[in-house]
This record gives C-alpha cells, structure tokens and sequence, in this order.
C-alpha cells in the first residue's frame, strides 16, 4: 500500500499530474525507490475507481490529466499518517532458510556460511555509509539521509543475528559435547562397576 | 602505492608459556596506509584488542615485526618506544580517557607539553586541533563541563595534534548514542580522509561500515577481509 497512500499524502498537498507525482514522490524519497510512470497511472486509476481522486478539471491541451483528493481522499489522507504502518506476515527469509538447513545438514561449516553472508553484509553496509557522507543540507537531503539509515539499521540487524547464531551455535554444541561427554563417563563408570 | 604508515607483519602475541601458554593473536598481518580508516572486528576474546596495543607499541610481539612510518620497533628501547607513542600514535579510547583537571586544550596539547614545545605553541597547536574537530571555543572548559560527543572529539583532536598521523580507536563510540556516534566517526573519516592512518577496532558493523577495508578476527587469527566496493550498485529495487 506504500504507493496508493504515498501518492495520497502528495496529493493533499495539492492537485498534480501523474508524472508531477511520480517526481515529487522520487525527490521526497531520496530518489531511493525509483518510480514507473505507468505505475503511477495505474494507482491513479484505481484511487479515481475508488472514490478517493478525481481528475482538477478536463485534460490540458497534451491530453494530461491533474488529479486532486476527493472529501474521502482527504480522510484516508490524514488517516494514514495517525495509524501504524502494519505489518505484513513475515516474508520467507532465504538467509534464515538456509542457516536453519545449514545447521541441521551434516558436513556443512556453518560457520563459514555465516562469515560469507556477514562479508557480503559489511561490503553493502560499506556502500551504504559511503553514500552518507555529505552532511544534509535540505530537507530533501534529510528524507534521503533518513531513508539510507533505514537501510542502514536493516543491515546491521542482519549482522547482529549473523552474530547472535554463531555464538548460540558455539555455545550449544559445547553444551551439547560437554553433556555427551559427560553421559560417556558415567557409562563408562557403570561397566566398569558391572566387570567388577 | 605509498609506504603503508602502520605495518604488522606476521604477528603473533603468546601469553604465558608452555603448558600455559594463550595464544592471543596468531600470524596477524595488516596495513594502514595514510589515507585510510581500517576496521577490525571480532567477538570479545578474539584478538582484537590485543592487535590495538601492538599497533599502539603498547605491547610487544612475541614474533614477527610492528612497523609504524617504516620504523620497525622491535629494534627501540622502552623510552623509544614511549617517544613513538607520543609523537606518532593517537588513541581514542570508550571512555575518552581525558585528564579531568586539565581543560580541553591542556588535554590536547599534553603531548605537545611532554615533549618541551614551548607552551604558547602547544596552546595555537591546541586551538587548531579543536578548531579541526568542530570545536572551537571550549579550549578553556574542563571535561566535566562537556558532552560525551564533545569529549570524544577532544580525544580525537588530541589523538592528531603535532605530527601524530596514526589513530587507534577501541570501540569510540560506545557510550555514545547512535546520531553523537555517527558524528564522531564522520570525524574520524575526515581525519583519514585528510591523511592521517586509522585503525578502529569495535563489535559493531555500523561503525566498522565507515572504514575502506574491515578484518575480521577469530581465535586471534585474521579469517577475512571486507573492501568497499567502488561500484555505483544498484543498491534499491526498482518498482516494476
């Protein structure tokens, strides 16, 4: 829904054309998520389906329609700035797929998948820190810099987990060896007590 | 390529000896060339403050060489190696390490003041280095009377006054929190990127995200390297 309610928060600003939004949307974003034009026409099209835009007047002398909010535009407007963004079902993780069958198949260095995974991590962390360097020096430099540092803490909560399940992995399989060893001593106890 | 300014070369530091014997860095080789900001990084136990206090000539090396600015300090006497320290290394610590009953400046320029430099030097010396970390005017504050972000850039600014041009940093940062922190690091790389030799040893990827090159240690062995990449990727999906 980030495009239809992006689009709506432009257009409460007041009436645009669709490639107007598609500009607007771009700079206020940083330029991160490049936009496709004849999405933007889609989404107008069905945002004037249901009820929420209308076309400011008839076509200009190119053909090209300005949109404008409807009375119910302005609502889901406003209301989408006062509600959290919600949460979709945890999407298939590829990374966690591939640890969780890392760990349970044998002859694989877990270990060495997760340091391969965390290189390339700090390799994109890199590229992504290079990128903020130059210090904000408008608003729309703030939006770019704010929608980077999104990026930024994703990223370094991967490296965090990657960490998280190396140490877990040491720590219970020492736990796993220290309990077998343990149960290898008894038994050995035991048969020793019965030879006697 | 220039001479790299840090050199550790086939490094190895063993605590204790035979049966007790702990290996805490093993055949460690790095550079820092002028220029650049390097990042180590690893879990608690794995080396990596070790590998600081011998780039720092805080410690020796029970084999191989430390080089800093091509002079190799296996061969210098304690009070050599005190010198080395205090003209050529810098280093920024979790917990500033600033004298408290000295001002700003008087922090800044000690090691001005250690090697005899005529006060009224060590005090323009002083203002500069301040001056170059943004902090121009609080020469004459204590410590106390500073922020965290404040007195990490004090120590940053003492880290480079003279012709210091190597700054180690252990986890500078820590306290900080992340807008203060990321400040400090911006700093740093500034610093580096205007010729000085970093090497930054922390835990934490964003931080270590500033550097040109992160090693990673385990067990006190270097298992890999991470370079940033040159390249314009293509870093955001395109909407279809």
């Amino acid at each position: 829904m980030s495009i239809p309610n992006s689009l709506l928060a432009l257009l409460a600003e007041g009436p645009r054309y669709g490639a107007q939004l598609k500009s607007d949307f771009e700079t206020r974003t940083g330029g991160t998520w490049p936009l496709n034009v004849g999405q933007v026409y889609t989404t107008l099209s069905r945002l004037e389906r249901d009820g929420l835009v209308t076309a400011d007047g008839p076509p200009d002398d190119e053909g090209k329609i300005r949109y404008r909010l409807t009375d119910r535009g302005v609502e889901a407007a406003t209301a989408w700035w006062a509600t959290p963004v919600m949460r979709e079902p945890a999407p298939r993780s590829e990374l966690a797929i591939k640890l969780a069958l890392a760990v349970t198949s044998p002859g694989v260095d877990v270990t060495s998948v997760v340091q391969v995974q965390r290189r390339s991590a700090l390799t994109h962390l890199q590229d992504l820190t290079r990128l903020k360097r130059a210090p904000a020096r408008d608003d729309n430099d703030l939006a770019w810099y704010l929608v980077l540092e999104h990026l930024i803490f994703a990223t370094e909560s991967e490296v965090r987990w990657l960490d998280h399940v190396e140490s877990t992995l040491a720590r219970t399989r020492a736990s796993i060896r220290e309990s077998a060893d343990q149960s290898t001593v008894k038994h050995s106890d035991q048969s020793l007590q019965e030879q006697r | 390529m220039s001479q790299p300014y840090l050199v550790l070369d086939d490094v190895s530091r063993i605590h204790g000896s035979g049966d007790l014997a702990v290996p805490a860095l093993i055949g460690a080789n790095l550079t820092v060339q002028r220029g650049e900001l390097v990042a180590v990084m690893g879990p608690s136990g794995s080396g990596k403050s070790t590998l600081l206090n011998l780039a720092g000539a805080l410690d020796r090396p029970s084999s191989g060489r430390v080089l800093i600015d091509a002079v190799d300090l296996s061969a210098l006497s304690a009070r050599q190696l005190a010198g080395i320290r205090r003209r050529k290394v810098g280093f920024v610590f979790q917990d500033f390490n600033l004298v408290p009953s000295l001002t700003a400046a008087e922090n800044v320029f000690l090691p001005l003041e250690l090697d005899a430099l005529p006060l009224s030097d060590c005090r323009l010396q002083a203002d500069q280095a301040l001056a170059e970390v943004d902090l121009d005017g609080v020469g004459d504050r204590f410590p106390d009377e500073l922020s965290g972000g404040e007195r990490q850039r004090v120590a940053i600014a003492r880290a480079l006054i003279g012709e210091r041009s190597l700054v180690l940093a252990d986890e500078p940062t820590g306290a900080l929190d992340t807008h203060t922190g990321d400040l400090v690091l911006r700093l740093l790389r500034d610093r580096c990127d205007t010729g000085a030799a970093g090497l930054l040893v922390t835990h934490d990827a964003r931080l270590a995200a500033w550097a040109d090159r992160v090693v990673f240690l385990r067990d006190g062995r270097v298992v890999d390297t991470a370079v940033a990449s040159d390249s314009d990727l293509p870093l955001f999906q395109v909407t279809p």
